[in-house]
């Protein structure tokens, strides 16, 4: 039986069109996924089914009812619930305030919590999820986040559950209770839109997959007849190549943490807690870890931009004694930032302007003592613009025109002309399509066999298997000792993740040198 | 030293601080409400100078004193709803339009004042709320005097904390109000139309400020004059962010702040001598800055204060 139909639905911002002409069907007790690259235009589609959005154009019949546009309450009202990508929780409330909200009417003059509670256990029993409903929201986990988020859709009786891209904050152990729950949820009848661009994911949920690309609906497929790379190649468009990874016999080390404490803020815990990582030439570490266990404090002391309370930082054997960016930038640490928007690029000026950032106090741009010498810095930065690949139309831009992928070449040109001995790595292809990807780890990979140490930090632990030769787990500030690539799973990375960095031990210590 | 001691032995000491607490506490109570639902309403200084003035007007033009202060709270509400439709609906500053509210609405007040009334030298007056005497309570020796033997307004005032606390968090607006603070996208979500909470929150919010005004010319004194807010709105935004955005808290704020203000013109009469008065002028704000320097620092903001809710846009 057909529960959801969406016909037709059309979508712009401005120039931008996100949704074009799009129509798809979802049954009962379906998991239907909704495959696409970021960008493709999955979140719009399903917050204008929800409502966030009005369309342009297009219809869309839920239960067989014309669902009224641009009205969330009308959406939940016909039965249907958004697990969104950003929770959207409130941190100082409670689970159960942030539940009940809008279940009963603004006029009431009071606010039934006892019966509340009572109704979200019998509902957190009958689908096998635990929920402490009396727990502020800032006081519980990422996962449990989650489920409140997904209580809330079935609290307001959601017979159709869309969840965006839900796997991207979870562990992988915490993704296999997330199956079991949506299971459980299909088993009772309810239907589910899945969005993910994770392949492996779809392939192990899903009943039936639409894919998405650029804002059309370019093709649909039974799970049961497809495979990874017939879904990639559906995704991007073309055949997908992956980087040819060559191992390589590690060098001298270019960067040593000894010890190293960070302190967080007052009455907090410290951000980093006596880690101590060695990256040589010639080898890319992988950082793994969940979101805010201390990447970003080890990020902004690998830049300079962190004094460490205690403990040795050596950029290849001398113990730095200046902590700041210029300092680091002279000693050969090439970064590549978490945030290429806020940290990467200054957004108002121009290309150029931005490609010579690093190099500022060099010679050649400059003559007549103090004055920019603009030839050469252009000259400079056509070079690199040419030699990267960097897209744009002219290099007087302003660089926050760049799309995405643009931004981040002309971030890897900037850093890498300078022949970096140690890089730092920081999600360098979040949010980037599938090209872009593959230039940036291209990328990263010739820096290697030049002679480059990579400390490559991302969530994504399929990168992290593809490119790096040994995994670090970090969490809450702890790091794991080094794990070679070949003798861990991904299984054992997430069993680290989740805090058990002891699991690491029973492998061999990759490099203990 | 024995002299300050004996000021909080008088009844007439706590008698004035209670007086000079309501409009406070009206005011404090108003600015938290919009606070709350994530707007901050610096027109609270304007907002209380034409709720003084339009109260007051009404009440001499001939109206009775309560539907008085129900015209001052409606014309209150009017202008919560102005500053709304700048930041709620428009997401526009909200410093900006508030600054500009407290222009316009102080400057009206003053122009309607002068437009109605343009001859007069001495202040008109009134006959403002007369204090009950609760039968039995109010002859209790000492505390009869301090607290049993105000206004009805004053009565009113404290009233309303008890239940602005009941509202906000026992009820399912107060929860959607709290909760349009701190993540307006999760109101959003579960069906609830965040501009209308937020425009409600503020109207009903500069309601309280207004009637706080009102409270000036209606019950404290009985005349509308220049400067006669003086700052009180300012002092009610400070000790929002002092209570914590706490309603109970933001009640002993506002009597620890006027308890000092009762205290400063006491002091004057035994140590005026000596020490300049524009010393003890002074003594309440320095005290409360101490007071909040201390406080500030474990207060919680509602994440969402300032940010406007745009809908339908990209997230």
């Amino acid at each position: 039986m057909m529960v959801l139909h969406i016909k037709g639905v059309t979508k712009s911002f401005g120039s931008l069109v996100a949704n074009d002409n799009i129509s798809l069907t979802l049954n009962e007790g379906e998991v239907l996924a909704l495959l696409g690259e970021n960008g493709a235009g999955k979140t719009t589609l399903l917050n204008i089914l929800f409502g966030h959005y009005v369309a342009d154009e297009g219809e869309i019949d839920v239960f067989g009812t014309q669902l009224s546009p641009g009205a969330t309450d009308a959406a939940i009202d016909a039965g249907v619930g958004m697990v969104h990508q950003h929770f959207t929780l409130a941190d100082n409330l409670s689970v159960l305030e942030n539940i009940v909200l809008g279940t009963e009417p603004l006029t009431s003059w009071k606010l039934d919590t006892a019966q509340a509670k009572a109704k979200l256990t019998a509902l957190a029993n009958e689908f096998g999820m635990h929920i402490e409903p009396d727990k502020l929201v800032a006081d519980i986990s990422v996962g449990e986040r989650q489920r409140v988020e997904i209580m809330k859709a079935l609290y307001r009786g959601a017979r159709i559950l869309i969840l965006d891209e839900p796997t991207a904050v979870l562990t992988p152990q915490e993704v296999d209770n997330l199956f079991i729950t949506l299971r459980a949820m299909v088993a009772k009848g309810l239907s589910i839109i899945f969005i993910s661009h994770k392949l492996h994911e779809i392939l192990a949920i899903s009943d039936r997959v639409n894919v998405l690309r650029r804002g059309c609906m370019v093709g649909e497929i039974a799970t049961k007849d497809a495979d990874r790379d017939s879904l990639a190649e559906m995704m991007v468009g073309r055949e997908v190549s992956r980087p040819e990874v060559e191992h390589m016999e590690a060098g001298a080390p270019v960067i040593e943490l000894g010890n190293v404490i960070v302190a967080g803020g007052r009455g907090h815990k410290p951000l980093l807690n006596g880690v101590s990582i060695t990256i040589h030439k010639h080898e890319i570490v992988g950082l793994a870890g969940v979101a805010g266990n201390g990447q970003s404090a080890l990020g902004d002391l690998l830049s300079g931009l962190r004094t460490p309370s205690s403990g040795t930082v050596c950029i290849a054997g001398d113990t730095v004694v200046d902590y700041s960016p210029r300092a680091f930038i002279t000693k050969g640490i090439g970064r590549i930032p978490e945030d290429r928007h806020a940290r990467g690029v200054v957004g108002d000026m121009t290309v150029w302007e931005n490609m010579i950032s690093e190099n500022l106090r060099e010679k050649p741009l400059w003559r007549f003592g103090r004055l920019i010498d603009f030839d050469a810095c252009r000259e400079f930065s056509r070079n690199l613009i040419e030699q990267f690949d960097v897209r744009c139309k002219t290099m007087e831009m302003p660089a926050k025109q760049l799309s995405g992928g643009n931004m981040q070449k002309l971030i890897l040109a900037r850093t890498l002309q300078n022949e970096p001995r140690f890089i730092l790595a920081n999600q360098p292809v979040r949010g980037l399509d599938e090209g872009a990807i593959a230039a940036v780890h291209e990328r990263l990979l010739a820096a290697k066999r030049a002679g480059a140490g990579v400390l490559l930090v991302s969530e994504d632990l399929d990168e992290l298997f593809a490119l790096a030769d040994k995994i670090v787990v970090i969490y809450h500030g702890n790091v794991s000792p080094p794990l070679s690539v070949g003798d861990v799973t991904v299984q054992d990375i997430g069993i680290m993740m989740a805090g058990d960095l002891s699991h690491g031990e029973k492998f061999d210590r990759a490099g203990a040198a | 030293m024995s002299d300050l001691l004996e000021i909080f032995l008088t009844a007439g000491f706590w008698a004035a601080t209670i007086r000079i607490a309501c409009p406070l506490i009206l005011g404090t109570i108003g600015e938290l409400i919009c606070e709350r639902a994530g707007v901050l309403n610096l027109g609270i200084e304007g907002i209380m100078t034409i709720g003084a003035m339009s109260g007051w007007m009404w009440v001499y033009q001939g109206g009775d004193l309560w539907t008085g202060l129900m015209f001052a709270a409606f014309i209150g509400a009017l202008f919560g709803i102005l500053h709304s439709m700048f930041t709620v609906h428009l997401g526009l500053s909200q410093h900006v339009s508030g600054i500009g509210i407290t222009m316009l609405a102080s400057s009206l007040s003053f122009f309607v004042f002068r437009m109605m009334l343009p001859s007069s030298t001495t202040p008109p007056k009134i006959v403002p709320f007369k204090p009950i005497n609760i039968p039995g309570l109010s002859d209790m020796p000492f505390l009869g005097e301090a607290i049993f033997s105000h206004t009805p307004m004053t009565y009113f005032s404290f009233a309303v904390v008890p239940v602005v606390i009941y509202v906000l968090y026992r009820t399912p607006v107060g929860l959607a109000v709290r909760m349009s603070g701190e993540n307006p996208m999760a109101v959003e979500a579960q069906g609830i139309n965040v501009l209308t909470i937020r425009t409600a929150a503020v109207a009903t919010g500069s309601a309280f400020m207004a009637v706080g005004g009102a409270y000036l010319t209606m019950s404290a004194f009985d005349a509308f004059y220049f400067g006669m807010i003086n700052g009180r709105g300012w002092i009610c935004v400070a000790l929002v962010i002092f209570a914590s955005w706490r309603p109970g808290k933001a009640l002993l704020g506002a009597l620890l702040f006027a308890g000092l203000d009762a205290m400063q013109v006491r002091a004057q009469q035994f140590a005026g001598g000596f020490i300049p008065y524009q010393f003890f002028l002074m003594l309440p704000y320095v005290l409360s800055i101490a007071a909040m320097i201390v406080m500030a620092r474990r207060a919680r903001y509602p994440k969402a204060l300032l940010i406007p809710f745009r809908r339908g846009e990209r997230i």
